[in-house]
């Protein structure tokens, strides 16, 4: 029970009563950047980033992931009301939120949306709490190989699991990867593909890919949609809630189930995006009421959000752990790491116990704080959402160029976020998949130097990533995602299924 | 009706936008190779040179764009479907050009002018909204980037004339 002595521990970080302060400033940005186009959790941990610079490492952490737990309760809102998801993940909230809206429950669908995102955030913590230690401990002896054979694992697991063209992912991948090799390259010091350009010497700073490409990119295809809110007014009081409160346990099973998708989707990167979905279909099946989904079930509203919040959440374990994020978010918190001199990976767990636990202490605090925010405050963001897209654009390509400033304070950097709005732009045009771009971006040094050191330590044989049982069993079943699209296409082939078509 | 407005909103199809961007990801492969080849991409008595991770990377970026230009071009259900429609494209630009111009005047400007101008026109031109509406909001959101950024924060953004004149 090492772990639950740690975890007081932690708590006892959190009895700083400025950190109580800035957990729930950060719920309330949190909510607010989930509730508005353009604003992500993922840019918008990027453009606030910066303004955390002068706290210290503990409230810094716990600032900006209370902002992702309240972008992940955010994106609730507008799925539900306005039938607009905020974020990508609550996509399939609006299939069951929005006509429980239209029919005058939307009290009771944001109601089953928030406790479900709090019900799959409790247990992905506390599959943190408890695995995170072991994990760590076992990770202190991997090796430039295994680290280079996870990070392997991470990129092949977008190709096998991603909804997108395998040769798509690995071309977005690519290119995250080719844009992080810009610059001087660590090991030998020489300048790579810098073409003689003195701005391009600092190389691509990832945290303004992310405002270019969620951001401005986000903004244009909302341009393209030319939105207009309309939307269902919410009226949540306290007996709404405790009807809702009291439906939810007879979906026990159920939502077991999605946390489960939920974790795994999160701690392999596949994304809060895909589990919810993946959830949603998985309810539909099973329940006893899946021909009603799609016209006002609440089932169909918890489900998609308890994986989505389970996925946010477990996406920490490994960038905890490993040093390796399992979404862009969790990437761009990892950058702020980085910034704050701390190194991810296993050897957090033994030097900075007290950031570890007092971040994952306030993950239990800040969605317990997440849930009382959001049952209250509905009504008020639901009125920032009816703001003209004319005053809240422009507002908010503003704090995009104000963010991808600060990051370097170079102003070379504004332009650069243009540029990758434009790509982000075209790549969600085109089924281009942007986390594995993102990730490459962010780890596209260390894994290379792993991959590097490696080598070195093999005299360039390839052998030495199957050179133990641990490094090898990674490494093949990195090539068995990396593979998967084809193998799952042979095996169709094989089993004579008459439905050639069906995997496009 | 239908298939004349079609026909006049037509731009490109998404195979096409498909082709031309996977032939741009070749290109950008092609130019990753060829930087890394030129600061050396093969094995040296130390080990790998710079450029043999980045060259890889080229090589892998190269064949993936090659497989989504033969998966297009030789589709038997390719997706003709329009890219976008000439009006959604009005719009983006609507949005896209004022910010390029919004960027490039941060850098003689400042950003704080730039942005009370930027928001100012972007209300004035697509919402058309009165002056009294816009100019609270075009003064009070840098105003607000001010205090929080400059004074609160101590973080400096990029300033131009107006300010230095102001004294900062």
């Amino acid at each position: 029970m090492e772990a639950l002595s740690s975890l007081i521990g932690g708590f006892g970080v959190l009895g700083d009563p400025m950190n109580i302060v800035y957990m729930f400033v950060g719920i309330a940005l949190g909510v607010l950047i989930g509730v508005l186009p353009g604003l992500g959790g993922a840019n918008g941990v990027a453009i606030l980033l910066p303004l955390t610079f002068s706290m210290s490492p503990v409230s810094a952490i716990i600032m900006l992931s209370s902002i992702y737990w309240g972008a992940l309760f955010g994106g609730a809102i507008t799925s539900v009301l306005f039938n607009i998801p905020g974020e990508p993940w609550s996509v399939a909230t609006t299939f069951d939120g929005h006509p429980m809206a239209q029919k005058g429950r939307a009290g009771e669908a944001l109601t089953g949306a928030f406790t479900g995102s709090f019900i799959g955030a409790f247990i992905a913590v506390l599959l943190i709490t408890f695995l995170a230690p072991v994990i760590a401990k076992f990770a202190l002896q991997f090796g430039p190989a295994e680290f280079f054979a996870v990070y392997l694992l991470t990129f092949c697991s977008f190709v096998g699991m991603g909804r997108e063209s395998p040769f798509k992912v690995l071309a977005a991948m690519t290119l995250g990867f080719a844009l992080a090799a810009v610059g001087i390259d660590t090991v030998t010091g020489q300048l790579r593909m810098t073409f003689g350009n003195m701005e391009l010497l600092r190389g691509f700073d990832f945290l303004v890919a992310v405002i270019g490409l969620f951001g401005v990119g986000e903004i244009l295809l909302t341009m393209e949609e030319g939105l207009a809110f309309k939307g269902k007014s919410a009226k949540i009081n306290a007996r709404v809630v405790f009807q809702t409160w009291a439906q939810l346990p007879k979906y026990w099973v159920g939502m077991l189930r999605s946390a489960a998708v939920g974790c795994w989707m999160g701690i392999t990167p596949g994304g809060a995006t895909p589990a919810s979905f993946m959830s949603y279909g998985l309810a539909k099946r099973f329940s006893k009421n899946g021909k009603n989904f799609g016209k006002g079930e609440l089932e169909g509203v918890v489900m998609p959000e308890v994986a989505a919040h389970a996925a946010g959440t477990s996406a920490l374990l490994p960038m905890l752990t490993l040093g390796i994020p399992g979404s862009p978010t969790a990437a761009v918190l990892l950058g702020g790491l980085l910034i704050w001199g701390l190194q991810p990976g296993p050897l957090l767990f033994v030097e900075q116990k007290d950031f570890v636990w007092g971040l994952i202490a306030s993950i239990y605090l800040g969605n317990i704080a997440g849930l009382l925010v959001v049952l209250t405050t509905v009504p008020l963001f639901a009125a920032i959402l009816r703001i003209p897209f004319s005053v809240i654009a422009p507002i908010i390509l503003v704090i995009c160029a104000v963010g991808a400033y600060t990051v370097h304070n170079a102003g070379f950097d504004i332009a650069v976020m243009l540029i990758f709005g434009v790509i982000g732009y075209l790549f969600k045009k085109l089924d281009y998949p942007l986390a594995p771009l993102v990730l490459a971006l962010v780890l596209g040094d260390m894994a290379e130097s792993s991959f590097r050191q490696a080598m070195l330590v093999s005299q360039g044989n390839m052998g030495i990533f199957w050179s133990n049982p641990l490094v090898g069993s990674i490494c093949t079943l990195a090539l068995v995602m990396l593979f998967w699209p084809l193998i799952s296409k042979v095996k169709e082939r094989l089993m004579g299924g008459p439905r050639p078509a069906a995997a496009e | 009706m239908a298939t004349e407005s079609d026909s006049s909103e037509h731009t490109v199809s998404t195979r096409t936008m498909d082709i031309i961007v996977a032939l741009v990801f070749m290109g950008v492969a092609a130019l990753v190779m060829a930087d890394s080849w030129r600061i050396g991409a093969r094995w040296a008595s130390d080990g790998p040179e710079a450029g043999y991770f980045p060259f890889y990377v080229g090589l892998i970026m190269f064949l993936s764009s090659v497989g989504t230009l033969a998966t297009n071009i030789f589709s038997k259900t390719p997706d003709r479907s329009n890219f976008v429609d000439r009006e959604q494209l009005g719009s983006v630009l609507k949005v896209l050009v004022p910010t390029i111009v919004y960027v490039v005047l941060i850098n003689f400007l400042g950003l704080y002018l730039s942005s009370m101008i930027f928001i100012a026109f972007f209300m004035w031109w697509l919402g058309k909204y009165p002056v009294k509406t816009i100019l609270p909001v075009a003064i009070g959101v840098p105003l607000v980037l001010f205090v929080m950024f400059e004074i609160w924060f101590l973080v400096p953004l990029p300033k131009g004339p107006i300010e230095t004149a102001l004294g900062y």
